[in-house]
Formats: structure tokens, sequence, C-alpha cells
């Protein structure tokens, strides 16, 4: 089970995971917070921008792009 | 409630964002929403006040305000900033909470987007919270009907326990039963009953516990349990917010430190709002962002993403150039041969030969030169680039640059205020205001100029047709034209990168801070709306302020041509002084003076060059681009000075408005000066090496 969990960022285009914990901290986690990344939340990675970084992500219905500082800090499980 | 405007502090939101009513009977409504969700089409479509849409995030960064009337009553709209919710401590979240809150509007409309219900309804909960008169616009139900999205909107209201309609913003449908529940809630014909998000029985007793003191000290001035969850979601920013519109200092009188459940609060908001689009939403296909996937795939794909993005622009600059000669000589001639006839009046009431030179050579002639020369490529370029607008592009030039931006240590939204001042400078200086570190926007601010701005592009295009692709011939001729203003734009994102690089490994040492950006879906461009739009809102206004400055310029020059000392006209000895400097950048002294007169309105740059030409010069008769080439050439032209004057356009001071912006966004006029400055140095740098490398070479 805890092998499964890995960083946002480290799932690979048209993976969905869901999230198990946030280890950001103030702001930031308000922002993802805000985003309605919630634990259990299912997120979709989608496609990687033209130099590999931002990803954007299906969250809830919207795309969402994240550098891969703040995907990072999303632990996710991959289903 | 029954409370005056002073005890309500209604009075200091009103200074702060200016609102002009009748206190007595007018109705103040809100209108909050995500951002990009048609909620400034419903502004607009409401009030027939034209205040520009685009579709991206964050375009609304100050309030606009418009009224209409409906039945009987006058109502007041406010048209807060779009956030995606009111938690995360942003400026625009603090203006939009502030005023639901303490503005005490009659109603609050909350504009959501009937394709991604279940994002928006985090907002509209939190704004439950706060207050009672909500009045829910499921917008963009076309937009979900092609989607094959059903949203059941009675059961909806239902769950609310608010009135909710469903709207077509675009198209006006709805708009009316819209203003039918906000002027029943407003006048309390209908009594909302508003969903109470219940939080886990730790929180609800921490929760009580705050709302007793505070009901204490406010009694029913607040929404007491609403600034309890503030306070235990370790918000301080309420505390203030409270003491500067209802003057009373809570933070002294509770005196305590609040545990923060800031997740477990977000978490019921979020877990309700998927339950209640659960039970609303119907998706036949759940494949229906298939085709934006698509688009997608190509538009930002990791190959064709870049370059796509700059044969678009391409694209864009050929259609405006290829299209724009054929009008652009059709005016000059109607312009000029009114001209002829102005004369000819002159003559026939033997008006003394000043006041020709004064009105007719001086104002009339640049007038007809900076509407001949600008009128097309504007009437073609702008509608062209609020199609892209429009089509939801822009976020994806900011997805795909976003990696650039981060290795230049800035902001990845510099993107989305980069591509405003395409459209005006002082707008994107405005624009930078969605960043919300201070050391960012301060770096977007800096280096908006970097990108040429309505009035620069006419000057970009003039030089371009006539001068660089002048010396080849036919068809190709547009082609090579659009090629060398892409090739401008490019270099002008490169110098706003390096600028920035340069200013955050410098002066504003910092590290980026953390930025998601939304990229929303793509919307079927109303083409009609985009013309009238376009027309109406840029290129009026764009020719207008031109016009405006124009005219006195033309007159300036005129006068100063005609003004001798010692044999030599005003004119001459100033573009005298300012030849030996320009030399070395590769210019002439009259080219330099028109940047310099130029510094109210960037739009009469080359007006005032060819006016300063022509008055200096043989050459009177001036009615076709040909004769324009011809002028330049006579006066020492080259294709050098041609891509300098290009380059120096792209950088160089920024217009009188945008420096007067970036003072009111800076309040310093430290950051003014260096925004004034890097550009300049930038420019007199890129002129100087290019003209003194060719010169090297030989190669002039």
């Amino acid at each position: 089970m805890k092998e499964n969990i890995v960083s946002l960022d480290m799932i690979p285009c048209g993976k969905r995971a869901k999230v198990k914990e946030l280890t950001s901290v103030g702001n930031l986690r308000r922002r993802m917070l805000d985003l309605g990344l919630i634990i259990g939340t299912i997120v979709e990675s989608l496609r990687k921008s033209p130099s590999g970084d931002p990803t954007a992500y299906e969250i809830r219905g919207a795309v969402i792009a994240l550098r891969s500082e703040e995907a990072s800090k999303i632990m996710v499980e991959l289903i | 409630m029954g409370l005056t405007a002073q005890s309500t502090g209604i009075g200091a939101l009103k200074e702060m964002l200016d609102i002009k009513m009748n206190p007595v009977d007018d109705i103040v409504v809100a209108l909050a929403g995500n951002p990009n969700t048609g909620k400034s089409t419903v502004f607009n479509s409401l009030t027939g006040l034209n205040q520009h849409t685009g579709n991206w995030t964050g375009k609304t960064v100050t309030t606009a305000q418009g009224n209409y009337r409906f039945k009987d009553k006058n109502f007041i709209l406010v048209d807060l900033p779009g956030t995606y919710s009111l938690l995360s401590n942003s400026v625009e979240e603090e203006i939009a909470r502030d005023f639901i809150c303490f503005g005490n509007p009659g109603a609050t409309v909350v504009v959501t987007d009937a394709t991604c219900l279940e994002r928006n309804l985090n907002l509209v909960l939190q704004i439950l919270e706060i207050t009672d008169k909500v009045v829910v616009c499921v917008n963009l139900m076309d937009e979900a009907r092609r989607k094959k999205i059903q949203i059941d909107l009675n059961k909806l209201s239902e769950l609310l326990g608010v009135p909710v309609v469903g709207t077509n913003a675009r198209s006006g449908d709805g708009l009316e039963e819209l203003m039918d529940a906000v002027y029943k809630v407003s006048a309390n014909e209908i009594s909302t009953e508003p969903v109470i998000i219940q939080y886990n029985s730790h929180t609800e007793e921490i929760l009580q516990d705050i709302e007793r003191k505070i009901k204490r000290y406010a009694d029913d001035r607040i929404n007491s349990r609403w600034v309890s969850l503030k306070l235990i979601d370790g918000e301080k920013t309420i505390l203030n917010s409270i003491n500067k519109y209802l003057g009373l200092d809570l933070a002294v009188q509770l005196n305590e430190e609040f545990e923060n459940l800031r997740d477990q609060i977000v978490s019921s908001i979020v877990k309700l709002a998927e339950s209640i689009s659960s039970q609303v939403v119907y998706t036949q296909n759940q494949k229906h962002n298939e085709l934006d996937r698509r688009i997608d795939d190509i538009l930002t794909s990791k190959i064709f993403g870049i370059p796509a993005m700059i044969a678009l622009l391409g694209v864009i600059f050929w259609i405006t150039i290829e299209g724009a000669n054929i009008p652009s000589d059709a005016i000059a001639n109607v312009l000029f041969g009114i001209e002829d006839k102005l004369t000819k009046l002159f003559t026939i009431y033997n008006l003394p030969k000043w006041l020709h030179g004064v009105l007719v050579l001086g104002m009339y002639r640049t007038l007809a030169w900076v509407v001949s020369v600008m009128l097309p490529p504007m009437a073609i370029f702008f509608p062209l680039f609020t199609f892209l607008e429009d089509l939801g592009y822009l976020p994806r030039v900011a997805f795909n640059l976003d990696n650039f931006f981060k290795k230049a240590c800035a902001h990845g939204k510099q993107a989305l205020t980069m591509c405003m001042g395409f459209g005006c400078n002082a707008a994107g200086v405005i624009g930078c205001r969605i960043i919300d570190s201070p050391r960012e926007r301060l770096i977007a601010v800096i280096t908006n100029f970097f990108v040429p701005c309505n009035g620069r592009f006419p000057t970009l295009i003039a030089i371009s047709t006539i001068f660089i692709a002048g010396t080849s011939s036919g068809k190709i001729q547009s082609v090579i034209a659009a090629l060398t203003i892409t090739i401008v734009i490019v270099l002008g994102v490169l110098m706003t990168l390096l600028a920035s690089k340069i200013l955050s490994k410098t002066v504003l040492k910092g590290i980026p801070s953390s930025f998601a950006l939304e990229l929303p879906p793509y919307r079927k461009p109303q083409i009609g709306r985009i013309i009238v739009r376009s027309i109406f809102d840029r290129t009026i206004f764009v020719l207008g302020r031109a016009v405006m400055v124009a005219a006195p310029a033309g007159l300036f020059i005129w006068i100063m041509a005609n003004m001798n000392i010692k044999g030599i006209s005003l004119l001459d000895h100033s573009a005298g002084f300012l030849e030996p400097f320009a030399n070395l950048l590769g210019m002439d002294g009259y080219i330099l003076m028109a940047f310099i007169l130029g510094l109210p309105a960037n739009e009469i740059v080359m007006p005032i060059i060819i006016m300063s030409y022509m008055a200096a010069g043989s050459m009177l008769e001036l009615d076709n681009l040909e004769a324009l080439r011809n002028l330049l050439i006579s006066h020492g032209w080259t294709w050098l000075t041609a891509v300098n004057v290009m380059l120096f356009c792209l950088m160089h001071f920024p217009c009188a408005t945008t420096l007067l912006t970036i003072r009111k966004e800076t309040k310093s006029w430290k950051w003014t000066l260096v925004s004034f400055l890097v550009p300049t140095a930038a420019g007199i740098t890129a002129t100087f090496v290019v003209t003194q490398i060719v010169r090297l070479l030989g190669l002039v």
C-alpha cells in the first residue's frame, strides 16, 4: 500500500491518482485546498507543457496547470 | 436590517469603490463568481455598459459598475473581481469578501459556469455562509447543452435554499428571470433559507463558543457564525476589516489564539459541493471535453506548441498587413483630397497664410496621416486578437511559456499580464494585480513595456510594410513584413524574460512563488460581437486618443518648423541638437525627437517623423505609401535605420499614461523611474550595438 504513494508530479500523463496528503503549509496549502484538492480527490494528469513543466491536471472538472514544485507537495496514490 | 449607512461602514466602502447612488431608492447588487464564467458578459448584458471581457482568468482586476432599471427600481450592479474562493487571502478575494460582507448589498448574484458546476459551488457555498440574500446564476447553459451536460436547476435551488436562474448571457436568455429574482430577493419577496454547512462536532463546538463571544460585542451587525469560521480558519485580515468598516476592535476584545481547522473547514465545503453537484448534474457524454483535449494536444504539444504559437502570430500579422494595404491607400486618397479642398477654401476666402499653415498643414495633415496609417491595421488586427482572447487561447500561451518565466524567477501569470500589454501597456500594468507576490508583481510591471501595445503596432506595421518589405517585390512583400514583426515580438518576449531574470538576480532577488493556472474550456467566439467590441472598445478608443494627441502635436511641429532663429527653424535646431547621439544609435535627430514628443502617446511617433521630414524637406505632396517610402529614403533612411526605429519602438520609455499608471500601482516614484530606465537602457544598448556592428562590417 505504502509503495503506491508518490508525489503528483511523478504521475505519468493520462493516469489518474487519488490525493492522500498535502505536504505544503501556509498559503500554498490554502491554494491547493481551494482548488478542491482535499484528501480523496481524484486527479488526472493530462499533459506537460512543451518544455516539460508545468503539467495540466484535471481537478474536479477544471483543467489546472501546476508547476512541479507545487505538484511535488501533493502525495497521491495511483489508481 | 434597519442600520444607517454610517453604522455599517458602507460609507467607507462606497468611497473605496466610488459608488454613485441614491441611498434611499437605489439597490446595490454585487456580482460575484469564478473567473471565466461569463460574469462580465452578464454584467454587460444587464447594464449595457461596455466593459471589456476576455476569456482568461483574472481579467476584472478592478470593480466595474453599471446600473439597470427593473420594474420601478434602479439597480446598481457592482462587478466584483472573479475569485474561486474567499479564503485565499489575495487582494481580489479581500475586496470581494469585504463588499459582500460589509457593503450590505441588496442582493448578491453568484455567476457560475454550467459546464463546471462543482468547482463553482465552492464559492457559492462560501458566499451563502456570509449572506442569505443570494441569487445563483448558472451561466453558459448553451455550452453545457453542447457538451450534453444537464442541470436540474429546481433541485439545485432546493438544495442551496436560494433562487437559481439558468442563463445564456451572450444571447440574453434568462436575464429577465435573473433580474426578477434579484428584485424579489432584494425586496424580501422571496425568503431564502441557505443551506448550512455542517462541520464535524469538534469544529462546531469551537465555532459556537467563539460565536457567542462575538455576538456579545457585535450584536447582529455581522454574521457571527461566519466571522467565527474565519477566525478558526486562521484568517486575521477579517479582524482588520471589521475594525475598518464597523469600528469594532474584536482583536482586543477576544484576545485569544484560535485553533487552525482550515483543512477540516475546506473539506466540508468541497464535499458538500461534490454532493450537491452529484445530485443535480447529469453528464450524458463522459467524454464531453474530448474536443478541447484534442485542440490542446496540438496547441500545447511538445513539438508543435511553441511553433504553432509563433506561426499563429505571424499569420495574424500577415492578414493584417495584406488586408490593410488597400484601405490605407484609399483612406489616404480621400483624406488628402479633403486637404486640397480645404486649401482651396482658404484661398477663396482669402484667409491668412499662417492660419492655413497651422490648421491645414499642421493639424489636419497630421490627423490625416494618423488615421490613414493606423486605422486599417487596427481594424483588422484587433478583431483577430480579440478572437484568440475569446477562444481561450491566451492561457495556453501562459501554459507554453511558463517554464521560461519560472527560469527567469518570475511569476507564471506574468505571461498573462504580458499578453494584456499587447492591448495596452497601462492595462497590462493594472493587470499585474493578479500577481500576489509584491516582488514578482514589480518585475511584471517593469518589464511590461517590452511587448508592443496598440499604439506601437501601427508604427511597426508601417515601417515593416513600407520599408523592410518594400525592397522585395510582389506577394512575398507582406510575408516578409509579417515575418519581421513576428521576429520583433519574439524579441520583445525574450527581452521580457531577460530583463525579468536580471531584475530577480539583482534589485528584486527572490525565488518564484507558487501558482496554479486554469486552462478554461475553449469557447466558440461570437464573430459579430467580436467585431463590434474590438472596433468600438479598442480601435475607436486608440484612434481617438491618437487624434487627441496628434492634433496639438501637429500644430506644435508646424510651429517649430516655421519659427526661425538665425535662418534655421526651431525644428532643425532641436533635431540638430539630438543628431550626434541619434547617429550613434543609427537613427537621426528627427526620429529621436519624435520618440520624445511621442511620450504622451506612442501612436504619434510615425506621424511626427513624417511631419518633420515634410516640413523640413522639399516634398509636400504625399499621397501614397510609395511616396512615403521615397520621403524616408530622401532623408537618408536605410534598412539599418528601419531596424533601429523598430528596435527603439519596441524598447524605449513607456508612454505617459503607462508611467502614471505604474506610479499609481506601485505607489513609488523610484519604481516608476526604474520602469522608465530599464526599457530605455535596453533600447539604447540594442540600437547602439546593432548600428556599430553593422557599420564596422560595412554592411550599409
